[in-house]
């Protein structure tokens, strides 16, 4: 079999339009060997998943700057599921205030990534949980 | 799940894993691929070249749209380069198809080259026999590249166009390089910037002049366009049905098939042989005992490829 | 600026400290690394005259109130008033905004600034789809005239000057501001303040532009136009480096894209017909203040310099105040840490310094929660109390321009000057701003120094206080500012009553009226004012538009 590349989704859901942090991760995931699609700024939930069906992603990476992490990282989560795709990893970063994160857990993002997370971390962290093929 | 027959209905995510697996060679897709074959053969496909900064999927998007109108559905492969030394690629084309990111009636798919050389990823063509199976009218395929490395895609695509911009400075070179070889239809994009209409006067004539050395019989259209606004789409959705139905009129459609499958299947063959050659050749470390005799000067290579040869076919005829 | 022999003795003087006294130091022990400013500008040792040897200083420097303005745009600066206390704020519903505005104005605040979340920024209400979750999280929830009012209730706007951050769909915020200001009878000639209204920023790394380049423009200047005849103290346009710095640029770059900015708004106005002195004057800045103090000082006496002898050269102004950058500063956001929150104070004070050294005329500190949510009552005070001791006991204030003639500074501001003209040039020989956006030029030099600036923090080349050095475990911050789901919920409710109760046939003609002036060369302003009076909403004027110029998507360039 041919080396098994991870594929990764990486979205900004909602208005917010700060891309500096998802566009340098997209960089550094691709300079770890992955594949990654970065699907640009205003997704919707419906929109991210769509897309993480289409491209068989291995990882969704969610970005949000605005507050809006409670209501879009779980829906995000939530339609994977219904789609049968519950293996898919989804992290999340950006302004994510710490005693949000037990729910966001609970609600199936398996770690979040707040600012100053050494992108290596990430790197690893998606590397060691990703699902195999 | 059931892939084939979900691919058959066209499932996104049969679709998707099916690509997947083709894609890492996984064992399951041998026999899936064999299923789904007969069912092969209905889309029609459409390749958009060009180097990076023309616009391409821009303009997949808007052909997209123009399809779409038509009730026509579309499948996309848009391919991007893997890096040679980190063996990762950014696959931005997805970005610009928003509009039909919830569309059901379009499918699209990134796929990395993964150091295949060509301008396509080794198993593009694969992916497309999915989509064609999973019911797609259209499928576009979008790659990088403009030169003589890149020519594959003429080798899957049905319809070929060739996108060039204004001011890139490129097209003398691009047009030595053999895209006159590979261009069913020429696309200037950003027509509204400056250089436009020279770049258009250029193209024109070195079609005319081409076609008329080669006693060519289709003369490919320069379809100018500006994607960002639309502008163009409409146009170029025409040329590509005219040269559909210039292809099936003259029977050059089957022609162009029987040679694509002539092409994809000695490929296959030589690659699968190859690969169970290289894998037996692995076994037990032969081919370094090989590489340290040929160094040695105890056997020439020529000598060895000899031998291994005989041994697979011991009864050929030279 | 210094004579011959002069600096011919200063060359063999340090030639001899150098193989000298420093020699010997430094073959003890090496220099730690090869230093250079925070934006990767080599730095020296020890600078002296003989590094700004050609500088003449009436050409160079001259004069504060005079061109070129390199010391300052006022002739005492701080001596005659301090520079406008101005914190950006908005959060939740209008009416929590407008109680964090009457605080902060009693707290000693000079002016206002007004976030406005992310829906009205991007032109829809707090009903529509893509707004769920957003409602009320990063500004005020404002969709029509009637929040307006509560923004403003007891703000008497004839006595306050207020900023607006919005672009796209600045012209609708300021009539509604306008139709407030009329309401409180203050006529407009006697109204202050600042839109935003900078969509080319928006489009390079910000994210919320709505219309094509062109009809973006179109309003982008009606609105200039507008307020050059009618409200005359307004400053029309917040030509925009503050974000393009955030998302990655050193300083150069933040400098230079923002005049690059500057010159295609100055040539879409002349282009419109009007003669460069009417509107140049009202033209305003905006940028970032990070904590090299130093480089940040020479980073706005650079920008000032430029922007003078390019407005004279390029663009024949004559009026003074044609020439002038004035501007707004924030303290840089993306600095501050979600890690030991209180040393942002720290940093924050020390770009509060930048700011005031570099001679800014109007000037935000970021609250040290930055990095967890919006602004806690508690943290924006302590951000105003900075301003107001660099003000009061720095000694920072009772002089201008009190770096000037620093060797170093100079040497810096004619170093970043000149990066500023490289890439003038080379963004003019792509073919001006927008084919550099188009292209993705400024977009992707962004975007690298973004990357470079990364690698050196993964690599800990860079040191970043409690985030790769001096880190320690630290207990969840509590107390954090959150805004409720409720707020959208109780917003949609509104703007249900609201669309019900108007006089729907003075609402459907204003706004076909709005649609008709769209499609011509007409100044939209007026007819904006008559559609926000018929309490036509943010969301629904920006829908005509939709209609009219149609929805920009930006090629987004991702190196």
């Amino acid at each position: 079999m041919a080396e098994k590349k991870i594929k990764i989704i990486v979205a900004k859901p909602g208005l917010d339009g700060h891309d500096r942090g998802a566009k340098l991760l997209s960089r550094i995931f691709a300079e770890a060997g992955m594949e990654v699609v970065y699907t640009g700024l205003r997704q919707t939930p419906e929109m991210i998943v769509e897309a993480a069906v289409q491209e068989d992603a291995d990882v969704v990476g969610l970005s949000s700057l605005s507050g809006v992490h409670n209501y879009f990282f779980p829906r995000v989560v939530e339609l994977l599921r219904e789609k049968k795709l519950d293996n898919v990893l989804v992290v999340g970063g950006g302004i994510i205030p710490e005693d949000d994160i037990p729910a966001l857990k609970k609600a199936g993002v398996a770690e979040i990534f707040g600012p100053g997370t050494p992108t290596d971390e990430i790197v690893a962290f998606i590397k060691a949980n990703v699902r195999p093929k | 799940m059931e892939y084939v027959s979900e691919v058959l209905k066209g499932s996104p995510l049969a679709v998707a894993r099916m690509i997947t697996w083709l894609e890492n060679e996984d064992e399951r897709a041998r026999p899936f691929m064999e299923e789904i074959y007969p069912h092969t053969g209905k889309a029609y496909i459409i390749g958009i070249t060009g180097s990076p900064g023309t616009g391409k999927s821009t303009l997949t998007d808007g052909l997209t749209w123009q399809m779409r109108k038509k009730n026509l559905t579309v499948g996309i492969i848009a391919v991007d380069p893997s890096s040679p030394f980190t063996g990762g690629a950014l696959l931005g084309d997805r970005i610009r198809m928003t509009r039909h990111s919830e569309d059901p009636g379009v499918f699209m798919r990134s796929m990395a080259t993964r150091g295949f050389l060509g301008g396509l990823a080794q198993f593009t063509q694969g992916a497309t026999k999915i989509l064609d199976a999973s019911g797609k009218d259209m499928i576009i395929i979008e790659t990088v590249g403009v030169g003589q490395d890149e020519v594959d895609i003429m080798r899957v695509a049905d319809t070929t166009c060739v996108v060039l911009v204004p001011g890139l400075g490129d097209v003398i070179q691009s047009m030595k390089a053999g895209i006159m070889e590979i261009a069913d239809i020429y696309v200037i994009n950003k027509a509204d910037l400056p250089g436009a209409d020279q770049l258009y006067t250029e193209v024109m004539y070195r079609v005319e002049q081409d076609a008329q050395m080669k006693n060519r019989k289709w003369l490919p259209p320069v379809i100018k366009t500006v994607a960002v606004e639309g502008k163009g789409e409409v146009d170029l959705f025409n040329a590509i049905m005219a040269h559909r139905k210039y292809l099936e009129e003259s029977g050059e459609l089957t022609e162009k098939r029987r040679e694509r499958t002539r092409q994809e299947t000695l490929k296959m063959l030589h690659y699968e042989l190859f690969r169970i050659i290289r894998q037996r050749l692995d076994k037990d470390h032969r081919i370094d005992l090989m590489v340290g005799a040929i160094m040695e000067h105890k056997i020439s290579p020529y000598k060895i490829v000899e031998k291994v040869v005989n041994e697979w076919l011991p009864s050929r005829d030279s | 600026m210094f004579n011959e022999k002069e600096l011919e003795k200063i060359k063999a003087g340090k030639q001899k400290w150098a193989e000298g006294t420093l020699a010997k130091t430094l073959s003890k022990a090496p220099e730690k690394k090869a230093f250079t400013t925070w934006s990767w500008i080599p730095v020296d040792t020890l600078y002296t005259p003989l590094d700004i040897k050609d500088m003449d200083y009436e050409r160079d420097l001259g004069y504060p109130g005079e061109f070129p303005y390199t010391r300052g745009v006022q002739p005492n600066m701080y001596r005659g008033r301090f520079w406008t206390m101005r914190q950006y704020a908005g959060f939740g519903s209008a009416k929590e905004t407008n109680e964090r505005y009457r605080y902060l104005l009693s707290q000693g605040q000079t002016g206002l600034s007004v976030a406005f979340h992310l829906p009205t920024q991007a032109g829809y209400d707090s009903d529509h789809p893509l707004s769920m979750g957003e409602v009320g999280k990063v500004g005020a929830a404002i969709d029509h005239i009637g929040d307006m009012r509560i923004l403003f209730d007891q703000i008497p706007l004839d006595k306050v000057t207020t900023s607006m951050t919005i672009n796209a769909p600045a012209t609708v915020l300021l009539a509604m501001y306008l139709c407030i200001a009329e309401e409180q009878g203050v006529p407009f000639d006697k109204l202050g303040g600042t839109v935003q209204n900078d969509v080319l920023k928006e489009i390079i790394c910000r994210g919320q532009y709505i219309f094509p380049p062109k009809p973006t423009m179109r309003l982008t200047v009606d609105l200039i136009e507008y307020c050059q005849k009618y409200v005359p103290r307004w400053n029309s346009i917040s030509i925009s480096g503050y974000h393009i710095r955030e998302a990655g640029a050193t300083a150069a770059q933040e400098m230079a894209f923002t005049i690059a900015d500057g010159i295609a708004y100055v040539q879409a106005c002349i282009e419109r017909g009007l003669p460069v002195d009417s509107f140049a004057p009202r033209l305003s800045f905006f940028f970032n203040a990070f904590t090299d103090v130093l480089e940040e000082v020479a980073k706005f006496r650079a920008g000032r310099r430029y922007w003078a002898r390019m407005m004279k050269e390029r663009f024949k102004a004559q009026n003074p105040q044609s020439m002038m950058l004035r501007y707004h500063v924030q303290t840089g956001g993306v600095t501050l840490t979600a890690q030991q929150p209180l040393n942002n104070i720290v940093r924050v004070a020390l770009q509060t310094l930048a700011a005031v050294l570099g001679g800014c005329q109007s000037l935000h500190t970021d609250s040290f929660d930055e990095a967890l949510c919006v602004p806690t009552q508690k943290a924006v005070t302590v951000a105003l109390r900075t301003q107001q001791i660099v003000a009061e006991e720095s000694g920072a204030c009772v002089t201008v321009d009190p770096l000037g003639g620093s060797y170093y500074v100079e040497y810096l501001t004619n170093k970043i000057e000149a990066e500023i003209d490289d890439y003038i040039k080379k963004i003019d020989a792509l073919g001006g701003t927008l084919a550099a956006i188009e292209q993705g030029y400024i977009q992707k030099e962004i975007q690298n120094s973004s990357y470079r600036f990364q690698k050196e923090i993964d690599s800990k080349e860079r040191t970043y206080v409690g985030v790769n050095k001096y880190v320690m475990e630290e207990p969840p911050v509590t107390d954090l500012l959150k805004v409720d789901m409720k707020v959208g919920e109780e917003k949609a409710k509104e703007l249900k009553e609201w669309r019900a109760k108007r006089d729907q046939a003075k609402w459907k003609k204003a706004l076909d009226n709005l649609r008709e002036v769209s499609k011509t060369d007409e100044n939209v302003m007026p007819a904006v004012i008559e559609a926000v009076k018929a309490n036509a909403t943010v969301g629904e004027i920006c829908d005509v538009w939709r209609e009219v110029f149609g929805e920009y998507r930006p090629k987004e360039f991702i190196s």
